[in-house]
This record gives C-alpha cells, sequence and structure tokens, in this order.
C-alpha cells in the first residue's frame, strides 16, 4: 500500500492508504476525497483531474505525458510548474508518503 | 425552491445530476433510481480498458459513502413502472417517489433490427454485457461484429489484438458514416484492415445462424461469438405514456425543460436545440450528459435561465488511436485535412468540428475557441488570424 495525502484548497488534509498500480485520480474517487472530478474517468479527454504534485514530491512523480500538457492547459484553476493530471500519475512503491495539493476549482 | 427531487436513471448523466444538484447547493431530498445492480459506474471503459482489464471497481463512478455523505437516496435494481405528472409521483418497484421535479436520465437501449437468428448477437452496453462478452473472449474465437460505429470498432480492435479472427460488417458505405469525415472514415479503414481485421462495407446483415452471419451481397462470415453494434434508441416509453412530447427522443427547450416544466431530461436520451443551428439534436456521450446535469442543477437551485451551450466533444480509442472529436459536424458538412492530419468541417464558411488523431493540442485549442465564441460563428477566414498555425 502506499500512502497519499490530499491537500484542499481550504487546506484540509486526508490521508489514504492506496494500491500500487492505482494512479492519483482514481485513487482519489475512490477514497470519496472531494476535489478531483475525473470526468473522463483517465481517458485524458478532460483537465477535470488536476493537482499540484508537493514540491518535495514533483521530481518524483515524473514528467507530464504526451498531451498532458495541452489538457492543462485548459483546467480552470491556475496552471503552476508542479501541474499534473492526476490520473497520469501511477503509483509505485516509491511514492509511499506522496503528497497532492488539489486547486479551488476543476469546472 | 423544489424540495424533493427525483431522477430516473443512474448511468452517468443521472450520477452527475445527483452530485450536481448538491454541489450547488440544493436541500431538498435526492432520489436516484437505477434499473441497473449496484453502484452508478461510467460505460465508456466497457469497450475500452475493462474488456482488457476486467477490472469492474476501476469503473464506479463514487464509493458507497458518497451517497451517504451527500443524501443521495440510490435505488438500485429498481425499474420505474411509471410517472404520474398529476399527482407528480414516480411509481417504481410497488413504491411512489413523489417529487417537486422530476429529472429523466433514461439513457438509451441497443438497437435491434429486424434481422431473422439477431437473437444470437450479444449487446456492450452494461457491465454485464461487458462481462459476458470478456469471458466469451477467453479462448480463440471467430469474432463478427455487427455495426462499424464507435463501440463496434473499440471492441474489434481489443479482440483483434488478442488474436482473435475478427470480422466487421457494416451496412453504410463507410465505418462511423453517422459522425466522421469520409477522411477520417478512411484510414480508420486502413488501420483496422492493418491489424488484420476483415472489414465488409455496404453490406447489411440478412441473417444470423449458428454458423455465423450472412450479408445482403450472399457473403457468409463464419463466426462463433456475435456482437451487435448498429446503433441504439433513446428509452422514451415512461416519457411517452406520461404524455410529453418524443421525437427520437424526450424533447427539451434550451434550457432542458421538457413540455412539463416540473420535468427536465438530459443525456443520451434528450432532444435538444443545437445552440449553433437551433435544431434538434441527440448526442450519446459522457460530455452531454454531465454538462447537461450541471445545467439542470444551476436552473434548479439559483434559477439559471441561461440557454444551454455547451461544447461538444466525443472520443474514441481504437488500437493506439485515440480519435477526437470538437464540435459538432452535420453529415454534409465539408471536409479538409491540414497538413498535420486533423480534419476541419465546415457548413458553409463556419467552422463546426474539428476531428484528430493522438492529437490533443489541436483538439483543445478547438474546444478553447468554441466555448470562447459564445456562440458566435467562426469562420473559416477568421481561422487563420484566431488560431494562429491551426489550420494551413
Amino acid at each position: 500500500m502506499v500512502k497519499l495525502t490530499y491537500i484542499a484548497a481550504d487546506g484540509g488534509r486526508t490521508e489514504i492508504q492506496a494500491e500500487a498500480g492505482d494512479n492519483v485520480m482514481h485513487a482519489a474517487i475512490a477514497h470519496d476525497v472531494d476535489g478531483i472530478v475525473g470526468e473522463c474517468g483517465g481517458s485524458m479527454m478532460c483537465a477535470t483531474c488536476h493537482c499540484y504534485v508537493d514540491d518535495e514530491w514533483a521530481a518524483r512523480t515524473g514528467e507530464r505525458h504526451d498531451g498532458e500538457d495541452d489538457m492543462l492547459e485548459c483546467a480552470a484553476s491556475e496552471l503552476r510548474p508542479t501541474s499534473r493530471l492526476s490520473c497520469q500519475i501511477k503509483l509505485t512503491d516509491d511514492l509511499d508518503g506522496l503528497v497532492i495539493h488539489l486547486p479551488e476549482a476543476q469546472i | 425552491m423544489t424540495n424533493r427531487a427525483v431522477i430516473i436513471g443512474a448511468g452517468q448523466g443521472g450520477f452527475q445530476a445527483a452530485m450536481s444538484l448538491r454541489q450547488e447547493g440544493y436541500a431538498g431530498v435526492i432520489t436516484l433510481i437505477g434499473a441497473e445492480p449496484g453502484l452508478p459506474y461510467q460505460r465508456p471503459p466497457l469497450s475500452k480498458a475493462y474488456l482488457k482489464s476486467g477490472e469492474a471497481d476501476k469503473l464506479t463512478l463514487r464509493p458507497a459513502s458518497f451517497f451517504e455523505k451527500n443524501a443521495v437516496d440510490l435505488h438500485h435494481s429498481t425499474t420505474v413502472d411509471a410517472i404520474d405528472r398529476k399527482a407528480q409521483v414516480v411509481r417504481a418497484g410497488g413504491r411512489d417517489f413523489a417529487y417537486d421535479h422530476l429529472i429523466l436520465a433514461t439513457g438509451t437501449r441497443n438497437l435491434r433490427p429486424p434481422i431473422p437468428g439477431l437473437d444470437r448477437a450479444l449487446d456492450l452496453r452494461s457491465l454485464r454485457d461487458a462481462a459476458r462478452l470478456r469471458a466469451e473472449l477467453d479462448r480463440p474465437r471467430r469474432v463478427a461484429v455487427i455495426g462499424g460505429g464507435f463501440i463496434g470498432l473499440e471492441f474489434a480492435a481489443v479482440a483483434r489484438a488478442l488474436g482473435h479472427h475478427v470480422t466487421v460488417a457494416e451496412a453504410a458505405e463507410r465505418l462511423m458514416a453517422r459522425v466522421l469525415s469520409p477522411e477520417m472514415s478512411a484510414r480508420f479503414l486502413d488501420m483496422h484492415r492493418s491489424m488484420g481485421t476483415v472489414v465488409h462495407l455496404g453490406q447489411p446483415v440478412t441473417e444470423v445462424t449458428a454458423d455465423g452471419i450472412a450479408l445482403a451481397d450472399g457473403t457468409c462470415i463464419a463466426a462463433d461469438l456475435l456482437l451487435l453494434a448498429a446503433g441504439v434508441v433513446p428509452n422514451t416509453e415512461l416519457a411517452r405514456d406520461a404524455g410529453l412530447t418524443v421525437e427520437n427522443g424526450i424533447v427539451v427547450d434550451a434550457m432542458l425543460s421538457t413540455s412539463d416544466p416540473a420535468i427536465s431530461a438530459l443525456g443520451d436520451c434528450a432532444v435538444f436545440p443545437d445552440p449553433r443551428t437551433g435544431q434538434p439534436v441527440r448526442l450519446e456521450s459522457v460530455q452531454a450528459a454531465t454538462d447537461h446535469a450541471r445545467a439542470i442543477a444551476r436552473r434548479l437551485v439559483h434559477g439559471a435561465r441561461d440557454a444551454y451551450a455547451a461544447v461538444p466533444w466525443f472520443w474514441s480509442d481504437q488500437s493506439d488511436w485515440k480519435l477526437q472529436i470538437a464540435g459538432l459536424a452535420g453529415p454534409g458538412d465539408s471536409a479538409h485535412q491540414d497538413e498535420n492530419g486533423a480534419v476541419w468541417r465546415f457548413d458553409g464558411e463556419v467552422l463546426t468540428a474539428v476531428e484528430t488523431i493522438n492529437d490533443a493540442k489541436t483538439h483543445m485549442k478547438v474546444r478553447r475557441l468554441m466555448a470562447q465564441s459564445e456562440g458566435q460563428p467562426i469562420l473559416r477566414s477568421s481561422l487563420a488570424a484566431e488560431a494562429g498555425d491551426l489550420i494551413a
């Protein structure tokens, strides 16, 4: 299991234990974490699972995938260097303890 | 302000309506009634990722805790018998659900043309259908797919990649003809044939037997697994029996209200005025279902009266090609392929849709451009200036 912390725009923290192999968007939905919509189910058709990877972790979650930049440009909230589509961040044991910040709005 | 909302249909649109009502601050009772068992789930992956992985739990839209936390009263495995508009009551499974506002999200079911023997062919609409098909692919099969639209071709691509022998029979002269330009149809035809899939065009199926299918020109295709994917019909019987206006779907106005102001309809079952042309249109897509749901929630909670104007978008994953469509083209719209392979559709001089393969950049640019145009037509002559390098 991989420990994962989501920090909402208002500062609220939710800690979950997710399975390696899952992705950050789906783990949030499966654990009923507010702040991620994931409308297209991870098909890279929307930008409603936008998240900011915590600075401490940004290097370890890797580069944005092909096409991710283009989707993120349509995100509802401010784009930052640490912006990712959470559906594209796959959880591995190396990411145990990962901290994800959520934007104010997804739509 | 209403205080009892009932939603018939617990697919992605019905679920979104419940979620959006709460998010917008609706304080009343929300009842969500679905015919299928279990929690609401996503349908698009049934013909894509699910067929490969078999991970049904990944499809669930939200866990059971969401329904408790948001006080959404989910009645699954429940078929609605009738709507009593006078009493404002939905009758389902021997129970009465009173409503101040009713939302119809009844979706579609597979079109079953009157072809002899067609009951041998399987559907791909529900998780149950997909689970059965997936189980059937556990040994070498000769697969025949009736219908060369999104779902038929997505299934064909998965089955072929798994090593099965696959034939697609399409009645029209080209693949995905209803939604795609001839240029794109041709590219997908080449792709499927290069995978080793046999594709017959312009040949309606005339008979289904224990040995396979027969086509209009006499061709017989041996098959031991048959998928019927020849389009859908909207589920309108409840609306029709309740006296609502039905014409190729449940007819709604620009605010997604039916002919009864206490009843709205959304998603695949709803016929609404196309924001661009004003013509009635019915879309089968996640985008329409969820954007309709959000618009209805805003109207019910805040009294928003603005006309529905969301930009349509569609996608299909076939092999490693992601087809994306921004906008909505009519069948007669012209098609112009640019140097990057994107196909631009025009109704006269007005941009109606852009079709791309594995080109998220162009797709998203066009979606943004269409959203920013706020209903003003995007003229071909203005594209070079507005969209920079978008069109050659």
